[in-house]
């Protein structure tokens, strides 16, 4: 990991994909990970899978989380990563992609099979979302 | 006559005799931020007028209930949200929960009908028919309702910023089972300002969005006097994040502002306020729910007499709509959730709802599924048969602590709703983001407090189980976009292209000249033009909105 690395804040962009308004959770997710002392971004609602893969790259961030109530994850995801590749971003590898919502647990598993990282569902603290993030943003090798 | 003294003086020796216990219990703050005491009595109400303040059902303020006998005459609507799919799909459940015992229908739209989107948009792609019924044209709509006579049911409608065009179509619909427009009854929510608080589904900015509304409250009180022109709601604010004292102020005050917006077009008060109408939601503390709305009830009441003048009392009525709260629903242990809900929907009932929706156990999944909906049309049959709640008006009215937690809501409402006109009315609180801070932080302390175990929730940081609650949840079918798209195309190549051409040049003009809109909204509705076609005239004359974010 270089110093850079080191020292800098972990980066992450919370995003809301498609015309779900719905964004108590995004917000939520948002603050817990501040406070955890990341640095990040909320893109607002109503976002493209373009949109949301420009700002992260603006931005530089780290991870990706996506959050989706309204039950267009299956086609909206999906998208998301393939502008992802298009633009050398690959989850696990270079930045870590999370998903949140309301997410059926078979969808969950198909989103995982896309390349999602880790779907976090309702309930979930955000302390715990912050110790995934903080164990796994480690294993990113960025800049490839 | 009640000896006020003699009490007190009982009480001090009740607190002295169990001090030791008494201490030992500590303080407990409801979510609202109210102090809730051990023990309440008559000393605490001592100063409430029961005439002035609580009063009689049917009479001002309302307190007790919008009607004399309340549910003894009359049950609550059993009126379940739902949508998903075609038409075809919608139609069918909506059969279903007729047969159910279900009296009233309540629309779910798919949110590209609520952005003004036609399923064949870049942005409807992923959405179609997803959380809603997919609704483009007229045709859709006949398709929704087919079978079912409009004039025997009550329609709500969750449509705001293309409320307009549903409207129309509802009633062109209407118009074709013969029933004319003063016979149809429902509601439309064309509440746009909390569009821009919480839910989203905004397109224009709120001043022409404003102008929107008012048309359709105008249009209604001049040609359909059985319909809710507005249900102002405060259900999504609360599903934001914000508390009960909150909700109903942040509600009222839109209504205020809605009142003002249409009285200022030289509407008598009393000519439209009879058919405004609320939305609220009902969380886990019963007694809280059950204050919060005989609370808003008294303030909207004193709202309409003393601020704006009105004299007949049907103004002053605060008749509302409860959906169970969806944020109380867990993915853990999901069928817990039907606890849960029982107890909110009794606390809509002991608050004298007029009308009630009851979330289904399965939804922190994905929208229910048959036999969950039943469930929750049970519920509400349980409460109202076999509980005998509904033996006698308001059951919970003269308890010590709901009447003074009825004058604590009240009180607290009052002192924001004062904060947001000297903010210069809800508008301008809106675009400030103050209700939007208001909400997330509330939302954020909820959450802190949850992970730190104050607040317990059973199976999520308590109670919590290993195993699984296996459920089966609903899938919406993957062919829905494309059947949609067909029929969309099919309406476009059938319908008169000229007159769809020459209506939204009407709509245009209407638009631009400041006229309301709603008749030309009709003539291009009754021609199939499109949610997309009617939203992308009114996107070029008024503008689009772009949210302000804050976290």
């Amino acid at each position: 990991m270089s110093l850079e690395l080191q020292q800098r804040k972990i980066r992450v962009l919370i995003a809301k994909p498609g015309l779900d308004g719905h964004d108590r959770g995004a917000k939520v997710v948002a603050r817990g990970l501040r406070d955890a002392g990341m640095e990040v971004i909320y893109t607002g609602i109503r976002q493209t899978p373009e949109q949301i893969v420009q700002t992260a790259i603006q931005e530089d961030v780290d991870v990706i989380g996506l959050s989706i109530l309204s039950g267009a994850h299956d086609t909206l995801i999906p998208q998301v990563v393939e502008k992802m590749r298009e633009n050398g971003l690959e989850p696990g590898k270079n930045v870590l992609l999370l998903v949140g919502g309301i997410i059926p647990k078979e969808d969950a598993e198909e989103l995982k099979k896309v390349g999602v990282n880790e779907v976090f569902g309702p309930g979930t603290p955000t302390i715990e979302i912050a110790r995934y993030i903080e164990e796994n943003v480690k294993k990113l090798k960025k800049g490839v | 006559m009640v000896d006020y003294e003699k009490i007190a003086e009982e009480l001090k020796n009740w607190e002295t005799k169990n001090a030791k216990d008494i201490q030992k219990v500590g303080e407990y703050i409801n979510r609202s931020g109210i102090p809730i005491k051990l023990l309440y009595t008559p000393l605490d109400i001592k100063d409430v007028d029961y005439l002035g303040s609580i009063g009689f059902p049917g009479e001002y303020p309302f307190t007790r209930g919008v009607y004399p006998t309340m549910y003894r005459g009359r049950l609550w609507t059993v009126r379940q949200y739902a949508g998903f799919g075609t038409a075809e799909d919608t139609n069918k459940r909506y059969k279903y929960l007729i047969s159910q015992g279900q009296t009233g229908l309540s629309v779910a739209f798919h949110l590209p009908t609520q952005c003004g989107y036609d399923s064949d948009h870049p942005m409807a792609y992923a959405e179609v028919g997803k959380v809603g019924v997919a609704i483009d044209s007229l045709k859709d709509m006949e398709i929704l309702f087919e079978g079912i006579e409009l004039e025997k049911i009550t329609t709500s409608m969750t449509i705001n910023s293309t409320c307009p065009q549903v409207l129309a179509m509802y009633f062109c619909v209407a118009a074709m089972q013969n029933v004319p427009n003063d016979k149809v009854g429902g509601t439309v929510q064309n509440d746009i300002l909390k569009e821009y608080v919480a839910r989203g589904t905004y397109i224009y900015p709120p001043e022409p969005s404003m102008r929107l509304v008012g048309d359709v409250i105008e249009w209604c009180y001049q040609n359909a006097p059985r319909f809710n022109s507005i249900s102002i709601s405060g259900y999504h604010m609360r599903e934001a994040g914000c508390t009960a004292v909150q909700e109903i102020a942040f509600t009222l005050a839109n209504g205020i502002a809605y009142v003002d917006h249409v009285t200022k077009r030289g509407i008598p008060v009393d000519k439209f306020a009879p058919r405004l109408s609320f939305f609220f939601a009902a969380q886990r503390d019963l007694f809280e729910e059950v204050a919060k709305f005989r609370a808003a009830r008294r303030l909207w009441a004193k709202i309409m007499k003393e601020r704006f003048g009105a004299k007949d009392p049907r103004s002053m009525l605060l008749r509302f709509h409860v959906q169970t709260a969806g944020v109380t629903l867990t993915a853990q242990q999901p069928y817990v959730n039907l606890m849960r809900n029982t107890i909110e929907a009794l606390a809509a009932v002991l608050g004298g709802a007029q009308s009630l929706h009851v979330n289904s156990f399965d939804e922190a999944y994905a929208v229910p599924t048959e036999f969950a909906v039943t469930l929750s049309v049970r519920t509400q049959q349980i409460i109202a048969y076999e509980s005998k709640v509904t033996a006698t008006v308001d059951p919970l009215a003269g308890s010590y602590y709901v009447e003074w937690l009825t004058e604590q809501i009240e009180e607290k409402a009052m002192e924001y709703i004062h904060k947001i006109d000297e903010m210069g009315g809800a508008p301008v609180a809106i675009e400030k983001g103050f209700y939007q801070k208001e909400i997330a932080d509330a939302a954020y302390k909820y959450q802190k407090d949850v992970e730190s175990k104050k607040e317990i929730i059973i199976g999520v940081n308590e109670f919590v189980t290993e195993e699984e609650m296996p459920i089966t949840t609903l899938k919406v079918d993957p062919e829905v976009r494309k059947r949609q798209i067909e029929r969309l195309n099919k309406v476009k190549k059938e319908r008169d292209n000229k007159k769809v051409e020459e209506a939204l040049n009407k709509l245009r003009k209407a638009a631009e000249k400041g006229e309301n809109i709603m008749p030309a909204t009709f003539e291009a509705i009754k021609n199939y033009a499109t949610i997309g076609e009617t939203s992308n005239i009114l996107r070029e004359v008024f503008g689009e909105y772009k949210a302000l974010t804050i976290v």
